[in-house]
């Protein structure tokens, strides 16, 4: 059932900056000042409640071009999309609320016969593409099949058919001894959600990226070895643009992890690897970038390296800023943020739980190790937001280089409860409200975290359950 | 974690992660949504890491050991876990990464050895000549020729062809051997040893991996014959199946036909020359895996339906050497 909703402060669209870069003083200070201005909006329980728990987990989260939408996708195959209520005057603390607006299937588990797997209908990724008329359009994608979807709005209907009655029966034509035009009246508001496209067996290996491209016409697909160029309109081929798959398999040493279109140059995207590397390419040198205009890589610290820093330093996902000129990757223990500018190193570096680097081999162990987090921007590209475990999540600021750790949980959800920050123990005394390394549940994890593309609205997916908080201007 | 314990424990950490990853990977052939090649890439890596430095750790050991027994006598029952090597070289301390690794997988080939077996191990450290010549003691566990040479090759100073023999001369801190005119080396992946003495060439096979020597039928345990050397394996007692192993000729087939690869696969290769990755002769991941991991778990165990155990699958894995050389490759 949906959680009790708490209005928001209806900060206006004007500040929107964090308080971080106003605050002065001490960090303890610092941090009560940012709390003053974060809000929690409302907790959000999952609709559908599966006998399979796992069905309900929230695989994807993404916020529309406006902002105005949510859509999250789940593990059993489901789209949901959050609405935001418009102002109101007969219930003015409503303004920013988010509703369900639309719920979906979007994915069926499939069976492949030929290689005797089966196709999980997780939903991996959901894109929005702009709107262009009063339909939404948006791609969603599990391991090997992308949709596009249109969700529309349906609140007339139309009364007075000739042929059939009120309730659909179909008349008998003899009887009928007048002609009448069929008139539209209004009706309750229906959201109707349609595949419109299907773009189905084009990769071989697990789809993990789609990014729709700036020119609104084509986008991108990328699983593991390749990535592939699509226009929305054809279904039936796509063009390869990235193919990393050797000529003979033992010599795999490399797998793409996530790809991305620039935000403003259509010839231009980037993929990352397990590696640890990006390669940024132009679609204008060749038509198969398997050769990048520019690699970047960060030089790996030899003193660090133990028998897991191939899979810490694999890169679990990549964004651009919203200016175009930086990216943000997320390897398993730190964000970085490159200048696309210079190839050899970031030029910011954020750990967000370096505490983790000690605990490798248990996390090894309970496959903890190979969780992939997610990593956005805030709309003006001022901060960012990365999620870890214990249900928390961490926001960088980039101009003060201020950071605060927060946790999505049930228990501090009241309606404009202020969040409190949260600390890890790293060792030594542990203070008071600190939690310790060892008590941490990693089994409560933030994988997807998304930002409003202007306001500071954030979506933060805790396994089933979907937070949003707002931050409240007084 | 693993870098701030003692050595001894780094090695037991890194059979136990070795087992781990295996299980790992096993289950992932189980999983919903087929294999995610993704992350079997990762543990592949992982399981590398893991498998360079448990051999460092023997490697270092024997040489340690050898620095007190440089007759040649033969060690006494070597632990399963040798107590941290003081000794150990630097490079071999830090991980290799896999570019640099083919030297050193050559170099520590004793050392795989030496993991390899749960009991006795020899090794006749000695420069070639020395190990051609009859072996003093006669206690179990010399390294036997395999194959075609048999254990009745005996003494004399001309080595049967098969002659297996640990590479002592490579034993020398930051790799500088020991004899300064001969270096020996053993390619993991195709198993053979590669002798470069004063300019000229000895080749001679080595086929330590149990996978791929096992002994012939009426063979089982012989006594061991003075002046031979003698190759143990641990599924001697057990007769595990083999790993499949891609080359031809490549043996370890389960339990089955004897094995005689090494008068077919020695032949001269220059030492210097890394050769090429004959992709035939690799004992990869695929057809490991392909085999249901028949090579990796012990006949028994396969049989109680028990899970993997660390020890025992470790051990065996690290014994079929050349599959580690790559990472691993789903479809």
């Amino acid at each position: 059932m949906a959680g009790v909703a708490g209005g928001g402060g209806g900060g206006g669209s004007n500040d929107f900056q964090w308080c971080f870069s106003q605050v002065k003083g001490a960090i303890d200070e610092d941090v009560a000042e940012v709390l003053k201005h974060l809000d929690l909006l409302y907790t959000l329980q999952r609709y559908f409640i599966s006998v399979l728990f796992t069905a309900d987990i929230i695989s994807t989260v993404e916020f529309n071009y406006s902002g105005d939408l949510l859509a999250t996708g789940d593990k059993g195959g489901r789209v949901v999309i959050f609405q935001r209520e418009q102002e109101n005057k007969s219930r003015p603390h409503s303004r920013g609320e988010y509703n369900v607006y639309s719920t979906f299937q979007s994915h069926e588990p499939e069976f492949d016969y030929l290689k005797s797997l089966e196709i999980e209908e997780k939903i991996n990724k959901i894109r929005w593409l702009p709107q262009q008329n009063a339909a939404h359009f948006l791609l969603s994608t599990n391991d090997k099949t992308i949709k596009l979807w249109k969700i529309s709005e349906r609140d007339k209907r139309a009364e007075g058919y000739n042929l059939k009655d009120e309730d659909g029966r179909l008349r008998d034509p003899f009887r009928i001894t007048a002609l009448r035009v069929p008139i539209l009246k209004p009706m309750d508001l229906m959201v109707e959600a349609s595949p419109r496209r299907i773009f189905a067996n084009a990769h071989t290996y697990h789809i993990n990226s789609i990014s729709v491209n700036s020119d609104h016409e084509t986008y991108l697909s990328a699983d593991d070895l390749r990535i592939n160029l699509w226009h929305l309109e054809i279904t039936d081929r796509s063009f390869n643009i990235v193919d990393i798959k050797p000529a003979n398999m033992e010599e795999l040493t490399e797998v793409i992890t996530a790809a991305e279109f620039h935000p403003h140059h259509c010839n231009v995207f980037v993929y990352s690897s397990s590696k640890g590397t990006i390669r940024l390419c132009d679609m204008r040198s060749s038509a198969l970038c398997d050769r990048h205009s520019k690699f970047f890589e960060e030089p790996e610290d030899p003193s660090s390296r133990s028998f897991f820093s191939e899979i810490i330093s694999s890169i679990s996902d990549v964004k651009f800023s919203h200016s175009g000129r930086y990216m943000m990757t997320r390897d398993y223990l730190s964000v970085k943020v490159w200048d696309l500018n210079m190839e050899n190193r970031p030029v910011e570096t954020y750990q967000v739980h370096e505490y983790l680097r000690s605990k490798l081999c248990s996390l090894y162990e309970n496959d903890c190790i190979f969780d992939k987090f997610e990593c956005c921007w805030n709309g003006s590209d001022s901060a960012i937001m990365t999620g870890s475990y214990n249900n928390f999540f961490r926001m960088f600021d980039r101009n003060t280089r201020r950071d605060i750790t927060l946790e999505a949980s049930r228990e501090s959800s009241k309606p404009r409860a202020i969040l409190k920050p949260r600390k890890v123990c790293t060792g030594g005394k542990r203070k008071k409200d600190e939690i310790s390394v060892d008590s941490l549940d990693f089994n409560k994890k933030i994988l997807h975290t998304a930002w409003h593309p202007m306001e500071n609205i954030i979506a933060v997916a805790a396994t089933n359950n979907l937070y949003i908080f707002q931050d409240k201007i007084n | 974690m693993l870098r701030g314990r003692r050595r001894m424990e780094c090695t037991l950490d890194a059979q136990s992660l070795i087992s781990i990853s295996l299980r790992k990977i096993h289950s992932s052939r189980t999983q919903r949504g087929g294999i995610k090649l993704h992350k079997n890439l990762l543990v592949s890596y992982v399981l590398r890491n893991a498998r360079q430095l448990y051999l460092s750790e023997r490697y270092a050991e024997l040489y340690r050991r050898q620095q007190h027994y440089p007759d040649g006598a033969p060690l006494l029952a070597m632990p399963a876990c040798p107590p941290p090597a003081a000794a150990a070289p630097p490079e071999l301390a830090a991980l290799p990464l896999p570019a640099d690794t083919q030297d050193r997988e050559a170099r520590s080939c004793a050392a795989a050895r030496g993991g390899a077996e749960l009991l006795e191990v020899p090794v006749c450290a000695a420069p070639p000549e020395l190990q051609r010549a009859p072996c003093r003691d006669s206690s179990p566990g010399f390294y036997r020729a395999a194959g075609s040479a048999g254990p009745g090759g005996g003494g004399g100073g001309s080595a049967p062809p098969g002659l297996l023999y640990a590479t002592g001369c490579d034993f020398g801190s930051g790799g500088a051997p020991h004899c300064s005119s001969r270096t020996t080396v053993l390619d993991l992946d195709t198993h053979v040893v590669t002798t470069v003495e004063n300019g000229y060439l000895h080749q001679d096979c080595c086929s330590q991996c149990p996978c791929c020597c096992q002994p012939a039928p009426g063979l089982a345990s012989p006594p061991p014959t003075p002046g031979t050397k003698r190759k143990y394996y641990p599924g001697q007692e057990e007769e595990e199946e083999g790993v499949e192993e891609g080359e031809p000729g490549g043996g370890g087939v389960a339990g089955g036909p004897p094995f005689a690869p090494c008068t077919k696969r020695a032949r001269f290769e220059e030492y210097s020359a890394e050769h090429p990755q004959d992709s035939s002769n690799i004992s990869n991941l695929i057809s490991i895996f392909g085999s249901g991991f028949t090579g990796l778990v012990s006949r028994q165990q396969a049989d109680s339906e028990q899970p993997l155990n660390g020890q025992l699958c470790s051990k065996q894995a690290l014994a079929s050497l050349g599959a580690w050389t790559r990472a691993i490759v789903a479809f």
